[in-house]
């Protein structure tokens, strides 16, 4: 292996880890919020990622034009799901609440086969498609605009939670439920807002992905499980640690495949992911 | 609920149960009857661990794989002559099992809560993973049980009929119940409990946390690949994507959480609405390739999560308490 390749990869995964990190981060966004784990997070995802492609197949409008309608309809989503559902089983135990969200995420799947089928969708000819070279290194232009917007969002993201009055609200709601509503924050209201926001970050990150990835049903499965592994990985509830773990995660993907084998290299991710929780049990940026 | 009641009524099922294969002949009604007793065989197993001693595991297909892959693996050595019954293999695989679940176990129980459920399942993709890639046992294709003839009990398959599985079925089920309600009496009960309620005011009255927690994945990483083994002849084949993946995982605790969660009969019960409510769901919906069936499914566990987490037992007992 040449130092090239190597270097090849580690730009890919790096490019791919921040995509990552954008996905787990609304996870990590609602956790923190309400320790609560949603196992529908791939499929928000997969909604995100068809609704790109609907509006390219429907009304050519391509993935990175319609970002905007995307995020908005992901954030109604998400409010949505903590109205209808997260709501009644904020005090449920954890079981009850890994399959309230985990039937949630059969019924959003099994609609989608329902109603568009399991076919491999993509979308084609996107405005930004093809690869530049940059010294002997091959970028791939989707992806690189992908993480470019993914580090946007991370941004937004992180201006919008440490910066604005909201967003602090948002940050109290998580230290402390009842101190907060004492405080006069309505955390009803915030609760709604955090699954808005993290499901917003999905509508970005589908919309992105779907400039390279194929659509179809099951294809937030493998994001969602690389996106626990991040958040994890990151501190559950840590925001920009999942920036770094999302980044890990990424290179560890692309270098386990190269260094080892293509086909174990989930394999590689979540071992090296145990090795770290087993060593700092509350994840690389942890609070505990 | 009285004790002497209880008793009579588990007896009266037990009853009904070893009459059901002598008044339904048919091969279908059998079918459903023992792949409830399965599921709820493994929900029991799951139940020792996560019901009693609260670690939500996510990643118990790891030990029904192990099972099924003993006891077929062995099975193809003909050398073995008669040392190669699946019987041996189950005895086999339940041994590695609990090994496998003490390897993992022993680092993993560091981690508590959501840590702990999100490890087990990247341990079940691990798994999952290394047996899709290696030839030795099939890799991605699986592996077919040998086919041996005639039907016997030593080398556990009946092409003939369905019966004795029916009974080998009960039996396994009534094994883990027994095992289960054992445990639940014994002292190791009382400790798997005070870790579940809390595990640093057990740990400070001098339960020794780690230890037990070990006991109860080993119970339950055994028991499960007893119902590996019994799937792999009852199926003839098994390969990473039906004996390994997540979604089984996730099925075996549904049935539990369905069911009630720390309660003898939850598990059984789970399995008793769960299986046939899939059959029927399947049977009307299935087949149009829509995936409507499990539309519908998702939409059950929603709706039973929001107004029943304690399970179908919780509902039982508030209705007795009345």
């Amino acid at each position: 292996m040449t130092a090239e390749v190597l270097l090849q990869g580690i730009v890919s995964g790096l490019l791919m880890g921040l995509v990552y990190a954008l996905i787990a981060a609304g996870l990590s966004l609602i956790f923190g919020l309400m320790e609560i784990v949603n196992f529908a997070h791939g499929e928000f995802l997969m909604v995100a990622m068809f609704a790109s492609y609907w509006a390219w197949a429907l009304w050519r409008l391509d993935p990175l034009v319609s970002l905007p309608l995307t995020v908005c309809l992901l954030f109604v989503l998400g409010v949505a799901t903590y109205w209808g559902l997260i709501r009644w089983i904020l005090d449920a135990p954890m079981l009850a609440q890994i399959f309230a969200t985990f039937g949630l995420a059969v019924f959003l799947r099994s609609a989608a086969q329902a109603l568009w089928g399991v076919d491999f969708l993509v979308v084609r000819n996107p405005l930004v498609e093809g690869r530049i070279s940059l010294g002997g290194l091959f970028l791939g232009l989707p992806q690189l605009v992908a993480s470019a917007g993914a580090l946007l969002a991370f941004g937004a993201l992180h201006w919008f939670i440490s910066r604005t009055e909201t967003g602090l609200a948002l940050q109290a709601t998580a230290q402390d439920r009842q101190a907060a509503s004492l405080m006069g924050i309505d955390t009803q209201r915030m609760f709604a807002l955090g699954w808005g926001i993290g499901a917003a970050c999905l509508g970005v990150a589908g919309a992105l992905l779907s400039l390279f990835f194929y659509v179809f049903p099951d294809v937030g499965a493998t994001f969602s499980l690389l996106a626990y592994v991040a958040v994890a990985l990151g501190g559950f509830g840590n925001v920009p640690g999942t920036l770094v773990a999302g980044v890990v995660v990424g290179l560890v993907e692309v270098l386990g495949g190269l260094l080892i084998a293509p086909a174990l290299k989930y394999a590689v991710v979540f071992t090296i992911y145990l090795v770290v929780v087993l060593w700092r049990p509350q994840g690389l940026f942890g609070r505990f | 609920m009285p004790t002497a009641l209880g008793r009579a009524a588990a007896l009266a099922l037990l009853g009904a149960l070893l009459a059901f294969p002598l008044v339904f002949t048919l091969p279908y009604p059998r079918d459903v009857m023992i792949r409830i007793f399965l599921y709820a065989m493994l929900a029991t197993a799951w139940n020792v661990l996560a019901g009693y001693c609260g670690q939500i595991s996510l990643g118990h297909a790891v030990f029904f794989g192990t099972g099924a892959y003993a006891s077929t693996l062995l099975a193809k050595q003909d050398w073995l002559g008669v040392w190669a019954s699946p019987w041996l293999g189950m005895l086999l695989g339940a041994a590695l099992a609990v090994l496998l679940s003490q390897v993992i176990g022993y680092p993993v129980f560091r981690l508590r809560g959501h840590y702990f459920a999100i490890a087990t399942i990247a341990v079940g993709e691990i798994v999952q993973t290394l047996v899709i890639n290696w030839d030795g046992v099939g890799g991605a294709r699986g592996l077919f049980v040998a086919i041996k003839r005639p039907d016997s009990l030593i080398n556990l398959q009946f092409h003939e009929s369905k019966q004795t599985y029916y009974y080998i079925a009960l039996a396994l089920l009534v094994l883990a119940l027994a095992i289960n309600q054992w445990i639940v009496r014994s002292r190791a009960g009382f400790y798997f409990r005070a870790i579940r309620e809390d595990q640093d005011a057990a740990a400070a009255l001098g339960v020794p946390v780690a230890r037990y927690k070990l006991r109860a994945m080993a119970v339950s990483a055994g028991l499960t690949a007893v119902g590996g083994t019994f799937y792999a002849q009852y199926v003839f084949f098994i390969d990473p994507e039906s004996v390994l993946p997540l979604s089984l995982s996730i099925l075996i605790c549904l049935v539990a959480v369905l069911g009630g969660v720390g309660t003898l009969w939850g598990p059984l019960i789970g399995a008793a609405v769960l299986v046939p409510l899939s059959e029927v769901t399947r049977i009307q919906l299935g087949g149009t390739g829509k995936a409507l069936d499990l539309v519908v499914y998702g939409l059950l566990i929603m709706i039973i999560s929001v107004i029943q987490p304690g399970g179908i037992m919780a509902l039982f007992q508030r209705g007795l308490r009345r």
